[in-house]
């Protein structure tokens, strides 16, 4: 049946798909009836449409993806034009050889007011050229924050590919992404529930991509402590002994716009707010004799911006892409599990295999317990102490945001020791199994650590709680 | 993974909502970090704290401190205290919410605390910040001010710089600003 394969548009793809090979993973059935199958039941969904965004997107498309959806909450604005190049500046420049140009170099002003897409949500502009380009596949924008979906709206798809900017974002797509993942009784990952992420990330010359399959490869947060600490003026040094320009621009930013706009809140997206900052950081500076304050200086040291190149974005998605492309065909034995790449001087690119924590809050699997629905809250705490894999006293108890019991302050004891006589089934919902979280003073071997601790608690008993997928992820 | 996708495909189409609810999003592991800062928190009876969103926003909280010895005896303070979901990859935003005459804190409320900002650290949590705010009223210094007028006081004329801070806690101008009552 493989061999009769009618000749397709994508050669290459053909010859990753078609074909056996040495490289390839376990569960590889080359065919058309894969190509047809990435075609017709793959979904991935790619946060953020900017710079890695419009790269991921055209890359996923022209590999065979066929149903893609892209989320971004920001409008295009001029400066992204020189990289985001699904973003035109006036209609008519759509040549192939002129859009290069456009692509590559810094921002070529078009006749004034002819800046057709600046403005516009970006998710919905760089879906409509995708799709213009590149026939058959549908791409469905939305135009708001990932905050704003529900859970079951990142449940439909099979993978999701990261183009984001923030450790706040990808922290909270990871724990979205690992909320799905399931144990079984034996503390193994269930293949089922993993969904797996691709991520990338660049600043200038420099760029990672990382595969994430939680409960397999390290999360997000398994390795978040691998960041540097932000860096961070001390105050004082702001206020009294500026030494360089960022200096100044921080005084402005943090301490000068507070006295003059009493109450009114800093906005770095408000031109007028940034160009406040600006001529108040010019007179600090002239104030300290202190040369170098620019308005993009200032743009950057208050967005925390570092100036974007197109080819890192280039360089980084399409590693993406091919790894989108592994996770779902099995084509090749993926990426494990963390690229990193630099350009600054020459080229250097290495992959690193780190290893994810067993007591990761987010992906790992915690400890199981299970229980009777009749016990109380009180009685919960006093078994955790005798645990064998826990041993933690005086526990604390937090369920999906909702403090069950705080040991302190008193306030808090307080207003929670009412919970201690319930059943924990009825506190939590009735649901047979969920996770909830304690902390405490752990007893390990007569020393005595404070820890906090993920449970896997499961109610026995209940009518339908077998090891199936239980809660409605699809 | 197609095999699996498929599956779980014809899975959605067959089983719709059976027994269980969609998976309600967790906390985030920057929420669980503070529960457990929180549950430890080991305060000084000179410093109390209350939570204005009730007892499950732990990521917005206010600090009062009265301290009892060195030139603010007697005068309360309150501190706002804002968290960040990345905590505590992040310092806690605090800000001081009354008007208090401290070389180190400004009128507008900002605090110069170097673990609040260059020389934070994971490892640090909510005690130690609200050990470094009292320790603040006890031995204010004059070096690396926010407040430059009042650190010269207490750097020339400690004597003058005890009088004005019991003028500004009572209520009263020191110089052209004027200090609401905080004893």
């Amino acid at each position: 049946m493989a061999d009769a394969a009618p000749p397709s548009k994508s050669r290459d793809l053909d010859k990753l798909l078609l074909r056996p090979g040495n490289l390839v993973g376990p569960t590889f059935d080359p065919g058309v009836q894969l190509r047809d199958d990435l075609q017709e039941y793959v979904k991935v969904l790619v946060v953020g449409a900017g710079g890695l965004g419009c790269e991921l997107l055209k890359d996923l498309a022209l590999s065979g993806f066929k149903n893609l959806e892209v989320i971004d909450m920001d409008r295009i604005e001029v400066s992204n034009l020189n990289r985001q190049f699904l973003f035109r500046i006036s209609i008519g420049l759509n040549l192939d050889c002129l859009s290069l140009v456009l692509k590559r170099n810094s921002v070529i002003m078009g006749p004034m007011g002819r800046l057709e897409d600046v403005g516009k949500p970006k998710a919905e502009v760089a879906a409509k050229r995708v799709m213009e380009r590149v026939s058959g596949v549908n791409i469905v924008p939305h135009f708001c924050r990932i905050e704003d979906k529900d859970i079951e709206f990142y449940s439909d798809f099979n993978i999701i590919a990261l183009g984001l900017d923030s450790i706040e974002a990808r922290s909270y797509i990871n724990a979205v992404a690992c909320s799905f993942l399931e144990y079984d009784f034996d503390d193994n990952p269930r293949e089922e529930t993993m969904k797996p992420m691709v991520d990338g990330g660049t600043e200038g010359f420099k760029g990672h991509a990382r595969v994430i399959v939680p409960g397999v490869t390290p999360c997000f947060e398994c390795t978040i402590w691998l960041f540097p600490p932000q860096v961070k003026f001390p105050l004082c040094t702001l206020a009294e002994t500026p030494r360089n320009a960022a200096h100044c621009i921080e005084y402005a930013h943090l301490i000068k716009w507070d006295e003059v706009h009493r109450g009114k809140a800093f906005d770095p997206d408000n031109g007028d707010h940034m160009k406040w900052v600006y001529d108040e950081a010019v007179k600090r500076a002239e104030l300290f004799g202190i040369p170098g304050v620019t308005y993009s200086l200032t743009q950057g040291v208050v967005k925390n911006i570092i100036p974007a190149i197109a080819s890192t974005n280039a360089i980084v998605s399409a590693a993406c892409a091919l790894e989108t492309l592994k996770i779902a065909s099995g084509c090749s034995k993926t990426l494990s599990n963390y690229l990193t790449y630099n350009g600054v001087e020459g080229l250097h690119s290495k992959v690193t295999q780190f290893v994810k924590d067993k007591d990761c809050l987010v992906c790992g699997p915690g400890v199981l317990i299970e229980l009777d629905t009749t016990v109380t809250l009180q009685k919960f705490i006093n078994m955790l102490e005798e645990h064998p894999k826990l041993l933690i006293s005086k526990a604390s108890i937090t369920y999906h945001g909702k403090n069950l019991y705080m040991q302190a302050p008193p306030v808090l004891e307080e207003m929670t020791r009412s919970n201690l006589n319930l059943p924990l089934y009825d506190l939590m919902d009735k649901i047979p199994k969920d996770i909830l979280h304690a902390t405490g003073t752990i007893n390990k071997d007569n020393k005595k650590s404070s820890g906090l601790k993920k449970l896997r608690v499961v109610f026995k008993g209940i009518d339908g709680v077998t090891d199936m997928d239980l809660a409605g992820g699809a | 993974m197609i095999k699996l996708f498929k599956v779980k495909e014809k899975q959605r189409e067959t089983a719709e909502n059976a027994n269980g609810k969609a998976p309600v999003k967790k906390q985030s592991a920057g929420e669980l970090r503070l529960h457990k800062d929180i549950s430890e928190l080991n305060l000084p009876k000179t410093c109390c704290i209350s939570f204005p969103n009730g007892k499950d926003d732990l990521m917005n909280f206010d600090v009062s401190i009265q301290p009892d010895e060195g030139y603010y005896l007697g005068g309360t303070f309150l501190f706002s205290f804002q968290v960040s979901p990345i905590y505590p990859h992040e310092a806690p935003k605090v800000k001081c919410k009354t008007k208090v005459y401290h070389p180190n804190i400004d009128l507008e409320g900002n605090v110069c605390l170097n673990i609040l900002r260059e020389d934070w650290k994971p490892v640090l949590n909510i005690n130690t910040i609200i050990y470094g705010l009292f320790h603040l009223f006890t031995e204010p210094n004059y070096e690396d001010p926010l407040n430059h007028d009042a650190a010269a006081v207490l750097r020339d004329n400690p004597k003058m710089f005890e009088s004005n801070v019991r003028r500004a806690m009572a209520g009263g101008y020191v110089g052209h600003t004027f200090f609401p009552r905080c004893i």
